[in-house]
């Protein structure tokens, strides 16, 4: 006999949100997605789907739906590694790498993670370190991303680490540029108020950092 | 002829054998590389998360510096090894190229800087610059030890060929294969050439990218290879320091080396393979390189 699996989950008509699918469709060539027609095809190539808990077919229809918080809250696009396998070969031409993109850096914006997740953490280091220096530092990058993550897990990768380091491939050095300023003085200039409502108008969301 | 080299933040540190090996290479065949000066990250993968814009931005510097460094008359040649980087910045130029208004948008932030962004430049995968620039011919001329006997999977990996490249074919790629068999070497022929290697869910979702990893591997050696060849430093290091990890977790034998294309063309030529970053490597091909290579012997100094 089937297992009672408990109630089906229902998004009712009324917690739709219409406003989603335009927010996404805001980014540059985002407004494909309109034209997606379900056929299946990037779910077919992305190697990681059988991982996802949405495809990324179903991913742009949740979108074009309103399914907000589902989307921002689902696994898929954390999982996707961005190897534009399904943007090459979706016939409508829709950039659902970016797409998947931008669903990552509004759940970043809103907080919506699993606490300690590394992918986000990840990220924010990583831009974190390039802001301010103008380079990331493979090493530094590792071993703030193990703090903050599972400081465990740290011992069991320090075998790999000791390995690469002994191979010259592994330093702690902070890596940067010279012209610190030069770079820092074109990153203001985009926080510039003007700047940031241009910016709106292409559909690029402001940043936060965790 | 002459490029512009931007080696990104790998080939500096997990993937500095493919930087010497790339110089050793290009120095032999006398083609000549100025690194770009003061280059910054290029705002791939993991920026792009945060902010689109900055990431663009940040590739634009590059760009502006490029322009300022060339001493050719015509664009300049940008030679980008790394495949995250080579992305990014084709990315950004293409994205700067076809949306009018983030190009003034970043245009306006760069002259706070006095860096001016005007044309565009051409941006270079060494794969396209020895296959279409150099061409297998130079290389062939070049060859004193011809590595026949020796069978490559060649990896090209997804953000080479995928999806701005044009110098190669998106589903089927052949010039690393062109290449490896102008040294006098086998490439198999198999399907997983451009299938993700997991790229960085390796270090965050762990049993996701040792799977993807682990396919790969295992595919290459069912097919008789004696070692893979890379094109980017993240690969290499995918398919290269986990496998042990991944004996462990699917109890099959994998030992496999795992070379940078720039590598096996180094030691054709005759290069040292110190010289060519060989002694980085977790598992050494030298062993495979002495035992098939037919002529000429390969002195050890690891
Ligand atoms: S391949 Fe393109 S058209 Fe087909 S389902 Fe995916 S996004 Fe839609
Ligand atoms: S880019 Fe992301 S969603 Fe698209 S095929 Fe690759 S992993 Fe899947
Ligand atoms: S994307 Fe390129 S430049 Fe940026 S950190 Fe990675 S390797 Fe370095
Ligand atoms: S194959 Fe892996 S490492 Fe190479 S470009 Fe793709 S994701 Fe990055």
């Amino acid at each position: 006999m089937e297992e009672w699996r408990g109630w089906r989950k229902i998004s009712y008509e009324s917690e739709l949100d219409h406003l989603f699918v335009n927010e996404i469709a805001s980014i540059p060539g985002g407004d494909k997605l309109f034209t997606c027609i379900q056929c299946g095809t990037c779910s077919g190539m992305c190697p990681l789907s059988p991982y996802m808990d949405y495809t990324p077919r179903q991913i742009i229809a949740m979108i074009r739906a309103g399914l907000r918080w589902e989307v921002l809250s689902c696994y898929t696009t954390w999982l996707c590694a961005s190897c534009y396998s399904c943007t090459v070969e979706c016939p409508k031409e829709i950039k659902l790498t970016d797409i998947m993109y931008a669903v990552k850096r509004m759940a970043i914006k809103q907080g919506v993670y699993p606490k300690k997740f590394p992918i986000p953490i990840l990220a924010n280091e990583f831009f974190k370190s390039v802001e301010d220096s103008g380079r990331s530092s493979e090493g530094r990058l590792i071993l703030k991303l193990f703090l903050k993550t599972n400081p465990l897990k740290l011992f069991r990768q320090t075998g790999l680490g000791l390995s690469l380091f002994l191979k010259g491939r592994f330093s702690l050095k902070k890596e940067t540029i010279q012209r610190k300023n030069e770079l820092r003085s074109v990153i203001k200039a985009l926080e510039t108020e003007h700047m940031v409502k241009s910016r709106e108008e292409l559909g690029l969301l402001k940043e936060t950092t965790i | 002829m002459n490029y512009l080299y931007y080696p990104g933040c790998s080939l500096k540190g997990t993937g500095k054998a493919y930087e010497e090996s790339l110089l050793a290479v290009f120095d032999t065949i006398n083609v000549l590389l100025e690194e770009l000066e003061d280059w910054n990250c290029c705002g791939a993968t993991a920026y792009m998360s945060i902010s689109e814009l900055k990431a663009f931005a940040l590739s634009a510097r590059n760009f502006a510096l490029a322009e300022r460094q060339n001493r050719d008359t015509g664009t300049a040649r940008l030679l980008v090894p790394c495949a995250a980087c080579y992305l990014g910045l084709n990315k950004a130029q293409r994205y700067l190229n076809e949306y009018p208004e983030l190009f003034s948008t970043v245009k306006e932030a760069l002259d706070e800087a006095d860096l001016i962004l005007s044309g565009p430049i051409s941006i270079r995968h060494p794969l396209d610059v020895i296959y279409s620039d150099i061409g297998l011919k130079t290389i062939k001329d070049n060859v004193v030890r011809p590595l026949q006997g020796l069978k490559f999977a060649c990896y090209y990996g997804c953000q080479i060929v995928r999806p701005y490249a044009d110098f190669d074919d998106q589903f089927k790629p052949y010039t690393m294969d062109r290449i490896v068999q102008a040294v006098g070497a086998e490439a198999v022929d198999w399907p997983l050439k451009t299938r993700c290697c997991g790229g960085s869910l390796t270090g965050t979702i762990k049993d996701v990218g040792l799977r993807l990893s682990y396919i790969l591997i295992s595919e290459a050696k069912k097919r008789g290879c004696d070692m893979i060849a890379t094109a980017c430093p993240l690969c290499q290091f995918n398919l290269e320091c986990y496998q042990k990890e991944m004996r462990k977790l699917y109890r099959h034998e994998l030992d496999i080396p795992i070379v940078y294309f720039t590598q096996i063309i180094g030691m054709a030529l005759g290069i040292d393979p110190h010289k060519l970053g060989l002694h980085r490597l977790f598992m050494s091909p030298l062993t495979a390189f002495q035992m098939r290579a037919t002529s000429g012997g390969v002195h050890v100094r690891n």
